[in-house]
């Protein structure tokens, strides 16, 4: 059984899409249970896993018994086994602390959501374990098109959203696509342990740097860096709030991560960082994505709309950071990709709650949200803190990381962006916690005809949202006090080789 | 000397045709995807997209004077040698098929969500859907700031 772990994690959810659509049939109330059980057998299988990896190093799946490079394998190494444990630990908290909300918004849906839902945590899950550039690719479309349908469900603007975001995607895809197919014109194979051993002597290939090229252009398309993010803020602030704080979190962390698999894996470091004159070009990328999504964020009045702005930004933190290709910088990116998976799924449970009993999320709305709903914004302060980055959090730590690695590298341009962005960060949560603490509450008459709830019967979110959203802030806390521990388990065993000064 | 760079170019262009065809399709359908103001023209031009690079991965297995991957008479296959060079490359077929479904469903998504826009707008084309949003947007917030 030990051995079979690995398809496990893929396994579980994507059968559980099927059974929970025909427990739909049978009754609703089932949907939530057959979700949780399949989540929860994912995360322990991942958990699992990783005890694996850590006592004796990377593990091999071979699928279907079939030996690489013919067979399609699972390789599973430190960091790779860390993101798994974080994408089933958010899908199955935000499934926990959506419940209500999912029940009420989807109605006659709520198979198909849950059925939806499974596949994209099945999607994320395989880009993140296979080792095949091909099968990552059908992983990626499983995820992308079920991203779409979990979006376009949503309310009434969500379906030209979601429209636009699969024309996006899918130009994103299709020049992956294509990148992957020059390079197996190059090379004659698709296997990532492979290509690491042919690509070395082809890299000055024209062939290799397209490739190379193509399949980053098509991949910054997917994870909506500056300036291909223009899909992500619509998508994200239409769609119901189940789908958003599932999706928001993690589409675009995998996206980071399979740009640097692609990096550290098969290209390998000094092809991507040094041979392509491209890296400095990406951290100044990376500085205008950070900056513009500070203004665009700061000019939004709805709550939902100014955090997808400012996962524009966090992605700027994370491709600048990982360009800045030094071990701090790198540390920094990928020490991000999990505490911000973590903060945002909190920040998104917070306004998906808010919305859940405002049934708007305009930050005008918010007075005296503070004694209605204590614990829900209790959460919600202590992850902007995080995404500020003030010390006990662990937003604080990566932010560190990514500064002490942009000085490293003599960038200044991409340190004064983060010293700026913290700030601006500041005025955008402080803004939002200044109207909900300090605003005197507004009777009457406001809320009359413009078909809210009347703000007097706002209370507390039912404790099945609370409780989990509580728990997330526990962890971007509890994050940060073992941050170490973090980054030695996950980050330092996959890019030590490369860097060999350490940090 | 310029004989010689005429050569270049005509083989540039006529050798490897099959690339410049992937190329100018993948213009057209992103032209469509951006230009068009019909949603169903995006699509098709989405789809024109997609099948471009499907073009694309099948015309790399080819090989000159090479048949098809399949070895005659099966049974006995092992008896006779076997060159590669003989034989087309299977695995980009292969990969393509999955390429395709996955394109198919694409559409399908594509069309179910175009098809929810128009019970909602009454119109598929984009500038008078956007149109129709911003006086939403307008109504809404006029409702909301009396």
């Amino acid at each position: 059984m030990s051995s079979q772990l690995a398809a496990l994690i893929i396994i579980a959810p994507l059968l559980a899409a099927v059974g929970v659509n025909v427990a739909g049939w049978i009754n609703k109330r089932l949907c939530f249970p057959t979700a949780l059980a399949a989540l929860l057998v994912s995360l322990s299988a991942a958990v699992l896993l990783m005890r694996q990896v850590m006592a004796a190093d990377t593990r091999i799946y071979r699928m279907a018994g079939w030996d690489p490079p013919w067979g399609i394998a699972f390789y599973v190494d430190a960091l790779n086994g860390g993101i798994l444990i974080l994408i089933a630990l958010v899908a199955v908290i935000n499934l926990m602390a959506t419940r209500q909300d999912a029940a009420g918004f989807f109605e006659k849906r709520l198979g198909p959501f849950y059925a939806l839902y499974l596949l994209f945590v099945t999607g994320l899950m395989g880009i993140v374990i296979t080792g095949d550039l091909f099968n990552l690719y059908v992983l990626l479309e499983i995820a992308s098109l079920t991203g779409y349908a979990l979006i376009g469900m949503g309310g009434a603007r969500s379906r030209i959203s979601s429209l636009h975001y699969v024309f996006m995607g899918t130009i994103g895809a299709s020049l992956y696509l294509l990148g992957v197919g020059y390079l197996y014109m190059a090379t004659g194979s698709l296997n990532m342990m492979d290509l690491a051993a042919l690509l070395p002597g082809l890299e000055n290939m024209f062939l290799v740097k397209v490739s190379f090229l193509l399949c980053l252009v098509g991949l910054f398309i997917k994870m909506a860096f500056f300036p291909l993010h223009a899909w992500l803020p619509n998508a994200y602030s239409h769609a119901a709030s189940p789908s958003a704080s599932l999706i928001a979190p993690l589409t675009t962390k995998v996206m980071l991560y399979v740009v640097v698999r692609l990096v550290i894996t098969v290209y390998r470091p000094d092809f991507a960082f040094s041979q392509l004159p491209i890296a400095d070009l990406i951290v100044w990328l990376a500085v205008a994505a950070i900056i513009a999504g500070c203004i665009l964020a700061y000019k939004q009045t709805r709550l939902k709309r100014m955090l997808a702005y400012i996962i524009v930004i966090e992605v700027g933190y994370m491709v600048g950071g990982f360009w800045l290709a030094n071990a701090a910088g790198v540390t920094g990116a990928l020490l991000h990709l999990f505490n911000d998976a973590v903060m945002t799924l909190c920040v998104f449970l917070a306004a998906g709650a808010i919305f859940y009993r405002y049934q708007s999320d305009s930050l005008l709305h918010l007075q005296g949200l503070f004694q209605k709903m204590p614990a829900t914004m209790t959460a919600f302060v202590v992850a902007a803190l995080s995404i500020i980055g003030v010390p006990p959090t662990c937003g604080f730590f990566s932010k560190w990381y990514l500064l002490s690695g942009g000085m490293a590298a003599g960038h200044y341009g991409f340190v004064a962006a983060l010293i700026l962005s913290s700030l601006v960060n500041v005025l955008l949560f402080f803004r939002v916690i200044e109207i909900a603490y300090f605003e005197p509450e507004d009777h009457g008459s406001d809320f009359e005809g413009s078909g809210h709830v009347q703000a007097a019967v706002i209370r507390e979110a039912p404790a099945d949202t609370v409780l989990p959203l509580l728990a997330t802030a526990g962890i971007v806390i509890a994050m940060g006090f073992f941050v170490h521990t973090l980054v030695g388990w996950f980050i330092e065993p996959a890019i030590a080789p490369f860097f060999p000064g350490g940090l | 000397m310029e004989d010689s760079q005429l050569l270049h170019l005509l083989e540039l262009v006529i050798a490897k045709y099959n690339y410049w065809g992937i190329a100018i399709l993948l213009m057209i359908g992103l032209y469509a995807m951006i230009a068009k103001s019909n949603l169903v023209k995006k699509i098709i031009g989405m789809n024109i997209f997609q099948t471009a690079i499907i073009l694309f991965f099948v015309s790399i297995a080819t090989k000159w004077e090479a048949t098809i991957p399949i070895i005659k008479h099966a049974h006995g296959g092992h008896a006779h040698s076997i060159h590669a060079a003989d034989y087309m490359n299977p695995l980009p077929h292969v990969l393509m098929l999955t390429a395709i479904v996955v394109s198919v469903a694409t559409l399908g998504v594509a069309l179910a969500l175009a098809v929810g826009i128009y019970q909602r707008y009454e119109t598929l084309e984009e500038d008078e859907i956007l149109g129709q949003l911003k006086q939403e947007q307008i109504q809404a917030e006029e409702s909301g700031g009396k």
